[in-house]
């Protein structure tokens, strides 16, 4: 019974090490997005604000209106009133309005499909990125981002959020000045106060997560069903074997 | 027991006995059945150990049906292949299901075949007469290390793409026809379309066959010596009148009966990662292959996916390019020796001194730290790490001919140690 217990607690260290999501980022601390994938009127509100501000740029084109409309409770007449703004049936895929030619001209590369962004890079990549953008003169947007530095992306938000600059601290070691990131400061006010800024970025983050894996709430919902009738067919297989075995001595 | 077995092993009676009996006298079904389920009689004292080698039947042939239904509509062209996986995952019906169990199947597979094989490494059931058994084993293993990486490339993400460029390019490490053997694999002077093509018919054709009959010839020459058990010791030394071990039990329904249950334990394990974290974090699907392949930019960070990265640290371990090829290489062979780099008498654990025990423990260590150490980037303190580990490694091998015949054993009991 003691090495199974020990099998045990190893399988809990290696499942919390395993699902405690590590992704890849330029070095700066990412903020936690605290999404909530089950809140369907903040996916909508997500998905309100991705027809508005980013497909004008950016396709996400492995996704269907009607799957988004099916998982939203959004009709058809919904959809096409409030989000289809360059589709005509709900089976197609969401594109960019800017056709990519022009994209690569404007801004030296064609903005990326964000059908897996949150997958690829993490919800909470996205979170800080759409929150990091801050003033740099240097740059021919105009602004720089903590989280990609040197990124052709404009500040599309800026309406909302206003313009921030980010602030340093400076060291001195050994002759090396190095700088150290400490916050922003707002130099710009937006239409929006920081904290519904955060609340629109959560929103919009929440359905780049959604989109990314749409099938997410379903197979979870089907996994307890799965794992509920092995535990009875194991109670089952148990007895079978027990009944088989009784006479091997 | 008896009266079970009579119930199994009797003919059935009216129209199906007599088309039993047509077809034995044309075919030798119930020969066959006997001779390698109703009266293949393995020891009655298996502990858990021995259920990986059911488990990873089941998990290949879970891969191969899957891998059918995908294959229905995955596309294997570089333009094509990235997004037919995602029509897979979103429009095909049940479609993100089959791809999840062929995902999660892969990993799945390598954790029972490693298991399965540190089974024998406790039981010595490579040792006499069973070496054959072993060699076909690391034949299996090699050929599944193939076909999980021809099948990395095919989702055509970055890391599929990366992971293979990194991995392709380490044979061009080798004197002389590296650079042309590296085109030779490739099919073209960079990874593309025609590596995908290539990739993907070794993936579902060659591989796949070769696998199957692998495994074939490896449960044949297993029934052939019977399989060995907890102590390591023969139980067909042990017979009663009809020559039957008598600490041996029928594998239907005795062995059969027990393995369903510890199928229904795997499952439990398996279907709560495909559904609850068919990615496991980024190990079982890398985020980086969420992304499209580029050929233009590479990934942050590469590493291979974590069933080859024990062998993948060894090979970072070292400073120079082709010495790091060659131990690499060796580092996945060497197991091959096992069955005469062990030149203890005792075959099982239990039996055994300290010097094994110790070794096999460090081993386990070393092996699990490598398969982590491949996963972090080659600097500083990691590359130390793995030099270290590396030599314990190579030393787990290379000094087993010395430590397992100094060891002091424990006497062998006559008899299996069942307890009811």
């Amino acid at each position: 019974m003691g090495k199974l217990k020990v099998i045990a607690r190893l399988l809990v260290i290696v499942v919390l090490m395993a699902t405690s999501q590590s992704f890849a980022s330029g070095g700066a601390a990412l903020e936690h997005s605290e999404i909530d994938p089950d809140n369907i009127s903040s996916l909508q509100r997500g998905a309100r604000n991705f027809m508005n501000y980013c497909s004008g740029c950016h396709s996400a084109k492995y996704v269907r209106f009607k799957t988004i409309g099916k998982y939203l409770e959004l009709s058809e007449e919904q959809l096409i009133d409030n989000l289809m703004f360059n589709a005509e049936k709900t089976f197609e895929t969401i594109n960019a309005t800017m056709p990519a030619d022009s994209a690569r001209r404007w801004f030296g590369t064609a903005p990326p499909d964000l059908s897996l962004m949150a997958r690829a890079k993490g919800a909470d990549y996205v979170y800080s990125f759409l929150k990091g953008f801050f003033l740099d003169p240097d740059s021919p947007t105009g602004v720089d981002n903590t989280v990609l530095a040197g990124t052709s992306m404009p500040h599309v938000l800026w309406e909302l959020q206003g313009y921030q600059k980010a602030l340093y601290s400076e060291h001195i070691e050994e002759g090396m000045t190095s700088h150290t990131f400490e916050g922003f400061e707002l130099v710009t006010e937006g239409s929006m106060d920081a904290e519904d800024y955060d609340e629109f970025v959560r929103d919009t983050v929440n359905f780049l997560a959604y989109i990314a894996e749409p099938i997410r709430s379903e197979r979870r919902k089907l996994g307890v069903w799965v794992i509920m009738f092995l535990i009875f067919f194991w109670i089952l297989s148990a007895m079978l074997k027990k009944q088989i075995w009784k006479d091997v001595t | 027991m008896a009266r079970v077995e009579a119930e199994v092993g009797k003919r059935p009676e009216g129209v199906l006995g007599g088309l039993v009996k047509w077809i034995d006298d044309r075919f030798p079904m119930t020969e066959t059945l006997k001779y390698h389920v109703t009266e293949y009689y393995a020891s009655k004292n298996f502990n858990w150990w021995f259920v990986f080698g059911v488990l990873a039947f089941v998990v290949l042939a879970m891969q191969l049906v899957t891998g059918i239904f995908l294959t229905m509509n995955y596309k294997p062209m570089a333009a094509e292949a990235f997004a037919s996986v995602e029509y897979i995952m979103r429009d095909v019906e049940w479609g993100w299901l089959i791809r999840y169990l062929h995902s999660t199947g892969a990993s799945f597979f390598f954790i029972v075949v490693y298991l399965h094989m540190f089974r024998a490494m406790l039981y010595g059931s490579y040792k006499k007469p069973r070496e054959l058994i072993w060699l076909i084993g690391m034949m299996i293993f090699f050929v599944l290390m193939a076909e999980g990486f021809a099948g990395y490339l095919l989702p055509w993400g970055q890391m599929s793409y990366w992971g293979a460029q990194v991995i392709i390019s380490l044979f061009g490490a080798i004197p002389v026809i590296g650079d042309t053997l590296v085109e030779y694999i490739r099919g073209d002077y960079s990874i593309s379309d025609i590596t995908l093509n290539r990739f993907f018919a070794l993936h579902v054709i060659v591989l796949p066959l070769a696998l199957i009959g692998l495994v074939f010839v490896h449960i044949v020459a297993l029934h052939e010596v019977g399989s060995s058990n907890p102590d390591g010791i023969e139980i067909k030394n042990n017979k009663d009148a009809n020559g039957k071990p008598i600490d041996g039990i029928a594998f239907h329904p005795y062995h059969t009966s027990k393995d369903l249950v510890a199928i229904i334990v795997f499952l439990m394990i398996f279907f709560a990662v495909v559904f609850f974290a068919p990615d496991m974090g980024g190990m079982f699907l890398e985020h980086a292959n969420f992304e499209p392949a580029n050929m233009t930019a590479t990934p942050e960070h590469i590493a291979p996916i974590w069933y080859y990265t024990p062998y993948y640290a060894i090979l970072r371990a070292v400073p120079d390019k082709l010495w790091g090829f060659i131990l690499f290489g060796l580092s996945v062979l060497l197991p091959v020796f096992l069955p005469w780099l062990d030149r203890c008498r005792v075959r099982s654990i239990r039996y055994r001194g300290w010097m094994y025990k110790t070794a096999l423990t460090v081993f386990v260590i070393t092996f699990v730290t490598l398969g982590w150490l491949g996963l972090q980037p080659a600097t500083g303190t990691y590359v130390l790490l793995a030099r270290i580990f590396s030599v314990l490694y190579f030393a787990f091998f290379l000094l087993m001919p010395y430590y397992t015949s100094k060891d002091k054993t424990k006497p062998v009991p006559e008899r299996v140690v069942y307890h009811g």
